[in-house]
């Protein structure tokens, strides 16, 4: 756990950190989204990009980049957006996420029950 | 050597166990519970990496939410959660997150949250009515759940006592756990996934 309130954060740096974007309900990508690397980072990136690009060498969550870079996870999804569409990086998305009114599939539900009785 | 990890100034970012290249499928268990209930050692009892906290700011104030009037501070909303994971297997995470039960917090549920499996309502008896905002607003949400009581020392309340000030179904599994044991927080996510199967296996999802 780190100490980082984010009411001490200034308001200008997120503004900055997403050149002033704020829409970050992007529904394809959830708090458990996979994110791998496909390039290594480029001279001249924004250094938000760059941290993203390093830490997702291998499959990283979104909640994850968000812990690890500090920022709050909309402000996150901005920034992988970017990512995605310039194809520096790929999305995983969670089987379950999207299906809002549905129990997850009784297989996946084995698959998870076999794996907490074997921690 | 040793202060090689001073290279990455990331908060808590340093030599976290990688997942495996073939991960692919992440899952979502919350625990919700009031302050200091516990939320956050039952992460850190099963997770297989130290906790770590992040932030979610409130985006789109007012939409999709049933109950704006509730928010006190029309500005911004922010709410803060500590998470952990799970391999489960070579393909499969699962991801923990501890949820405060306070007002706000529900109205990034959907943001933050949907597609989580199900809930672990986290409950110290000495402050049972810190649970029934939280079981309202997961049955509100249609969110499948078991409850827990973190037990801090000799229980002094049954089970039956806890479910009746709950005001608990009977459906609806009620635990003794000690959210510092990893067998018992283990306990408690099996508990969960148990009654989620059993739900699922029966076609419906909620009472």
């Amino acid at each position: 756990m780190t100490g980082r309130p984010l009411d001490r954060e200034t308001p200008d740096r997120l503004y900055t950190v997403t050149g002033g974007r704020s829409q970050a309900d992007d529904i394809d990508l959830d708090l458990v989204t996979l994110i791998v690397s496909e390039s290594d980072p480029t001279p001249g990136m924004q250094s938000e990009h760059v941290r993203m690009l390093d830490l997702c060498r291998t499959p990283v969550a979104v909640a994850e980049i968000s812990a690890d870079l500090a920022l709050p996870v909309s402000v996150v999804k901005i920034l992988l957006r970017d990512l995605i569409d310039m194809g520096r990086v790929t999305a995983r998305p969670p089987s379950s996420a999207p299906v809002h009114a549905e129990l997850p599939h009784p297989d996946v539900l084995k698959e998870v029950l076999v794996g907490l009785r074997k921690l | 050597m040793d202060s090689a990890s001073s290279e990455h100034p990331s908060a808590g970012g340093i030599s976290r166990v990688p997942l495996p290249e073939t991960a692919s499928d992440a899952l979502k268990i919350v625990i919700v519970g009031g302050f200091g209930v516990g939320k956050t050692t039952m992460v850190r009892s099963v997770s297989e990496i130290r906790p770590l906290s992040t932030e979610e700011i409130m985006t789109r104030a007012g939409v999709g939410i049933d109950e704006p009037g509730a928010v006190r501070d029309k500005t911004t909303t922010t709410v803060a959660f500590d998470f952990g994971r799970i391999t489960l297997n070579d393909r499969m995470i699962l991801y923990l997150f501890g949820a405060p039960g306070q007002e706000r917090f529900w109205f990034l549920w959907d943001q933050l949250f949907s597609g989580t499996l199900g809930a672990v309502v986290l409950v110290d008896t000495r402050r049972v009515e810190d649970s029934w905002y939280a079981i309202d607003r997961l049955e509100h949400h249609n969110m499948p759940f078991v409850v827990a009581r973190n037990n801090f020392g000799e229980p002094r309340h049954s089970l039956d006592q806890v479910r009746g000030a709950l005001s608990l179904s009977e459906h609806i599994p009620l635990i003794d756990c000690d959210a510092r044991q990893r067998e018992s927080s283990k306990a408690v996510l099996i508990a969960l996934v148990d009654h989620l199967y059993a739900l699922s296996t029966a076609g419906k999802r909620m009472p």
